[in-house]
């Protein structure tokens, strides 16, 4: 047996866009184990919901990430609505679906520049990152706000969109959709990308059961996983089923997030199609007391806000779990036994958001 | 498995025009809905403090003792929320980023020259004056 060496990987590093830390114990260029640590950039979010009260706190929930902000907003709204037992309109609820696909779109698309990047496959980073400017347009007309949009509220949604702008945005989504097969043919098809992914950081169907993968990194190993099929907002209204592939490899989870933006087309497609009239809110009276857990998938996986009221307008706690903390441990169960070479392409394969997850 | 899939769009946007545009040259793209900035009209303003109550970030600051609204460029998040409480929609949401801050502090202080408008003396009162005259 050679000699094992500790190598530091992170909590700066080229590939990173954010900073983990990871202590890669190697032999030769095996690495052998890997022991994460955390913390680099904790912001106290969750104690903040005792200084400021349960309406506001949505603007906080929605700063949690600056990727999937309008998901964490929305989790968190339905978390209080549930506790107060608020009805919401169904208009929100199909607005909050779109709003909620079109920013798996531009968290997958961001993913797919990255990854490619993380390859170095410069070019189709570039057009990834191009595809994704449609999404961040579509965002900004409707909301506001490219990344932070700011449209969910307790009791509903800010704003409405017009029938002569969701019609818009359909026949928008057309043109999205060519320009997306022909990126998702280079992603799936192209003989550089498959030689680099294939087979790289596998994660056994079991593994991922057992170590509790989620979202995209679970579905990559077969393991059928989607809070979406819970039902809630719209989802419960349209036909989608997850996409799931075998492999468990780099490849496989990257197809799942290709495929996904397809799906999330689609839903898009049937929300606008189905959308009913009426309002987008009802009006919210007295404060929240009790607790719920709330549940949503997020592009990365399943996310979880907890809050507990207690009758005041400041809640007693709030909780959130966000899915790359879930998909720590599944990463550690990959990284044993691949190569050096490989460590980066495999920590971007599971979409760290480590900001997200330090809260 | 096949080889060069990236050619073909690699060729069209080399030849095509470029995907960005050239700002500052060119004014970037803003919607009617966008958030850039929160201004305030300062001769309609009450000082009622309902903005610096609302604000998430605490970066409004409404004295009314020395009739000053002040705001926190660096702490402000833009989310819209004073501009949605505000009773005489004094607030409005500029769809233009605010300029980068020169100062430290960030701190942009406005003077508050709204004048509450006296109130005619009501009619019921002057017949009763007259009364007792």
């Amino acid at each position: 047996m050679s000699r094992q060496i500790v190598m530091p990987f992170g909590p700066q590093h080229p590939v990173l866009p954010e900073p983990i830390h990871l202590d890669l114990v190697l032999e030769d260029e095996t690495v052998v184990d890997v022991i994460p640590s955390i913390g680099y950039v904790h912001r106290g979010l969750e104690t903040l919901v005792e200084k400021r009260q349960f309406p506001e706190y949505v603007y906080i929930a929605e700063r949690t990430c600056g990727i999937c902000s309008f998901i964490h907003g929305m989790t968190y709204c339905q978390g209080i609505e549930r506790v107060m037992g608020l009805e919401v309109p169904e208009r929100a609820h199909y607005l909050r679906t779109i709003w909620s696909e079109y920013s798996r779109l531009h968290s997958h698309l961001l993913w797919l520049g990255l990854f490619a990047d993380s390859m170095g496959f410069e070019n189709l980073f570039m057009n990834a990152w191009k595809h994704r400017e449609f999404v961040l347009d579509v965002m900004e007309e409707t909301t506001g706000g490219r990344v932070i949009q700011g449209s969910c509220k307790v009791g509903g949604v800010r704003r409405d969109i017009d029938q002569e702008t969701l019609k818009k945005m359909e026949r928008d989504l057309k043109g999205f959709e060519k320009g997306l097969k022909e990126m998702a043919n280079v992603f799936l098809n192209d003989d550089s990308v498959a030689s680099r992914l294939r087979g790289v950081g596998v994660l056994s169907r079991n593994d991922a059961y057992v170590c509790g993968a989620v979202g995209p990194t679970g579905r990559g190993s077969g393991v059928p996983i989607d809070a979406r099929m819970t039902g809630y907002a719209a989802y419960g209204e349209l036909d989608f089923s997850p996409v799931v592939e075998q492999d468990g490899d780099c490849y496989a989870r990257c197809a799942v997030r290709v495929n996904e933006l397809f799906s999330s087309i689609e839903i898009i497609r049937q929300s606008i199609d189905r959308i009913p009239g009426g309002e987008i809110e009802v009006k919210v009276k007295g404060n929240p007391d009790g607790e719920y857990f709330s549940r949503s998938e997020q592009p990365r996986g399943e996310l979880v806000h907890y809050v507990k009221g207690n009758g005041t307008k400041y809640l007693a706690r709030s909780r959130i779990r966000t899915p790359t903390l879930t998909n720590i441990p599944p990463l550690v169960k990959m990284l044993q036994g691949c190569e050096l070479a490989d460590v980066p392409v495999i920590v971007l394969s599971i979409d760290p958001c480590i900001g997200c997850m330090e809260r | 498995m096949a080889f060069f899939e990236m050619a073909k769009t690699a060729i069209r946007s080399f030849v095509g025009k470029p995907a960005t545009r050239r700002y500052p040259f060119v004014p970037g793209k803003v919607t009617p809905l966008s958030r850039g900035h929160v201004t305030i009209d300062v001769a309609s303003c009450i000082s009622c403090g309902m903005c610096m109550k609302k604000c998430p970030s605490e970066a409004i600051c409404v004295n009314k003792d020395e009739k000053t609204w002040t705001i926190d460029r660096l702490r402000c998040i833009v989310c819209n929320s004073c501009v949605e409480v505000c009773p005489v929609h004094c607030l409005t949401m500029d769809t233009v980023y605010s300029p980068a801050v020169t100062t430290h502090s960030g701190l942009e202080v406005f003077h508050i020259t709204y004048v509450k408008p006296e109130k005619p003396p009501k009619a019921d009162s002057v017949d009763e004056n007259k009364e007792q005259a």
